[in-house]
């Protein structure tokens, strides 16, 4: 509306306070990952110290579960990468029969409360008799990150123009060596930002992990655990900050490769 | 002199060169057939895997839970469904309680996000300038993709008494305030963690930015010719906002009360954390499968919430909201 006016003061005011609201939260955590007390949320904080990054990183227990959900999160990045690119191959030109049904499915897992995803995977595990595993915790993963990379990559996808990939073809290369020097380079950051973002999203969730799991601990799993016992506070505060920046470089990451990608070569045309 | 240029022609010269590229203009010719190449895996992954097992849920809605062998056998039946919507039965009562409870919070917690995200939506799409669109929008992704878990787990500690929120009161010499409002029927409890007040405090905080964003959206799309002719047409700045703009950036609200609508209804992990004991359709669902081992009945109530879901989406989709997506 106004380009050239500014802002009102309170208008300003309930926007940078909104910003504050969001962070506030984050800043606490990092506060009291740092801080002395053994067990107990006291305010003010009682000191300063670095001694619980030690003594968290030292736990069998703390580096079992990140190391579950660096190998889940790995494994749902690259599913999701494979499928969501498909995915977003097919259907981002033609139109067929069932296109806009098969778009919902894809964004469904995410749509619909993971609590259902998460019961209906175990149900479904449950009549295949599979046991709760690595594998069934990362297809359970994979099911609602395929949507964050099908979504960057149609983007991308929907930005470059066919008459780049018409050219190669026109100057003789062939199908495969044009997806290798023409496709696949116009996707790269697009794929890049698509898997930051499964990346994030598999690492830390929860709902439907809860389900797909069984014994197996996931860092988030961890945690939950984790907030019953009152003695490993401190412990507890490390992770948690350890997960927070986990799951907030990816996107911020993702964000800043994705920044300008509205003049791809060719698009203009 | 010229260096010949490396022709992709005769680049790969080896035998299966002959094949690759064979294969490669049969797939370019045959789109059909790259197509159902490209659609086969996703489709078996979520036509299949991912529809197959809310089908099986489904499914198992339907099937018999013996109380006392505890034991579910596939003999068809309505019993789960009579429990939470007949209201002669007598789990009626204590069903529709918690579909309710749930329901009343996921109102209020949209309508807040409503509220709050509103001025910071507006911000951000009219005057937010060069670096600071940037900084906005980053500040807004950021909280929003941090840790689900570490952020409810933060308002533990936040809310904890003794804590940060206790401070503050104290510090201000607001004490008598807080009693006041923590000793009110519904929203009140014996402490803030304990307290609906709290726990809607919480939700509040977790799903806001799903409100932020496609409000900022739906408002950044709103054509400034619109506005200019409004006000050269004599309106007011607050009649141009409530005539104009406010119509346009509405479905953008709906949008993200969809977020935050669904979210609240499905989740289990907040209300374990914070809050009175009364339970979720989500805590319902996880004890029912888990500890009960009912899995009949959570199958049952999960239709709940992808109903009271599928009627908003209805609604929303009447109010426009699919265009603000």
């Amino acid at each position: 509306m106004h380009s050239e006016a500014r802002a009102p003061l309170w208008l300003k005011l309930l926007a940078y306070g909104g910003l504050a609201f969001l962070h506030f939260p984050i800043v606490v955590i990092a506060l009291y990952a740092f801080n002395t007390e053994e067990s107990a949320y006291s305010f003010p904080l009682q000191g300063f110290t670095l001694d619980w990054f030690a003594a968290a990183f030292g736990r069998d227990d703390v580096l079992a579960a990140i190391w579950l959900s660096v190998k889940v999160a790995a494994v749902a990045t690259l599913a999701s990468l494979l499928l969501g690119t498909m995915a977003a191959a097919a259907l981002y030109r033609r139109r067929f029969w069932g296109k806009e049904a098969l778009t919902l499915m894809l964004i469904l897992p995410i749509a619909l409360p993971g609590i259902i995803t998460g019961i209906a995977l175990l149900s479904a595990f449950k009549l295949l008799a599979w046991e709760p595993s690595f594998w069934t915790i990362a297809i359970g993963h994979a099911t609602f990150c395929v949507v964050v990379v099908y979504n960057n990559v149609i983007a991308r996808f929907r930005r470059s123009s066919h008459s780049l990939v018409e050219a190669s073809m026109d100057l003789g290369a062939d199908g495969f060596t044009t997806f290798r020097h023409v496709v696949l380079p116009q996707l790269a950051t697009a794929l890049l930002a698509g898997g930051l973002l499964a990346f994030a999203l598999s690492f830390d969730e929860i709902i439907v992990t809860t389900f797909t799991a069984g014994h197996e601990r996931t860092l988030p799993i961890w945690l939950l655990n984790q907030l019953g016992r009152p003695r490993d506070v401190p412990i507890t505060n490390v992770v948690a900050l350890t997960v927070m920046l986990i799951t907030m470089v990816p996107v911020i990451a993702a964000w800043k490769l994705t920044q300008g990608t509205e003049a791809v070569a060719g698009s203009g045309k | 002199m010229a260096i010949p240029a490396p022709d992709p022609l005769h680049q790969h010269g080896l035998p299966t060169a002959g094949i690759r590229r064979r294969l490669a203009s049969l797939l370019y010719r045959r789109q059909t057939l790259l197509l159902l190449l490209l659609l086969t895996p996703p489709l078996l992954w979520f036509g299949v895997v991912y529809l197959g097992s809310l089908l099986a849920l489904l499914m198992q809605s339907f099937y018999t839970f013996d109380d006392f062998t505890m034991a579910v056998t596939p003999e068809l039946t309505l019993a789960n469904f009579r429990a939470i919507a007949d209201p002669a039965n007598p789990l009626f009562g204590a069903n529709i309680d918690i579909v309710l409870r749930t329901l009343g919070m996921a109102a209020a917690v949209t309508v807040a996000c409503a509220l709050i995200a509103f001025p910071i939506a507006y911000y951000m799409a009219r005057y937010a300038r060069g670096w600071q669109k940037g900084f906005f929008y980053i500040a807004v992704m950021a909280p929003m993709w941090a840790s689900y878990i570490v952020k409810a787990y933060s308002w533990t500690v936040i809310l904890a008494k003794g804590g940060i929120v206790y401070w503050l009161v104290q510090a201000l010499g607001l004490n008598a305030v807080l009693e006041a409002v923590l000793s009110l029927p519904v929203v009140g409890g014996s402490s803030l963690s304990t307290s609906n007040l709290g726990r809607f405090m919480v939700f509040t905080y977790i799903w806001l930015p799903f409100m932020i964003l496609p409000i900022q959206a739906a408002l950044e799309r709103v054509p400034l010719s619109l506005l200019q002719a409004s006000s050269d047409l004599g309106a007011r700045p607050a009649q141009t906002f409530r005539t104009v703009m406010l119509p346009l950036a509405f479905p953008g609200v709906v949008a993200g009360s969809i977020f935050t609508f669904s979210l609240t209804l499905g989740d289990f992990i907040v209300p374990q954390l914070v809050g009175p004991s009364g339970l979720f359709i989500g805590n319902y669902v996880y004890t029912m499968q888990g500890a009960v081992g009912n899995i009949p009945m959570a199958a049952a109530f999960t239709v709940v919430p992808v109903l009271l879901i599928s009627l908003y989406l209805a609604l929303a989709r009447r109010l426009g909201a699919f265009d603000a997506l």
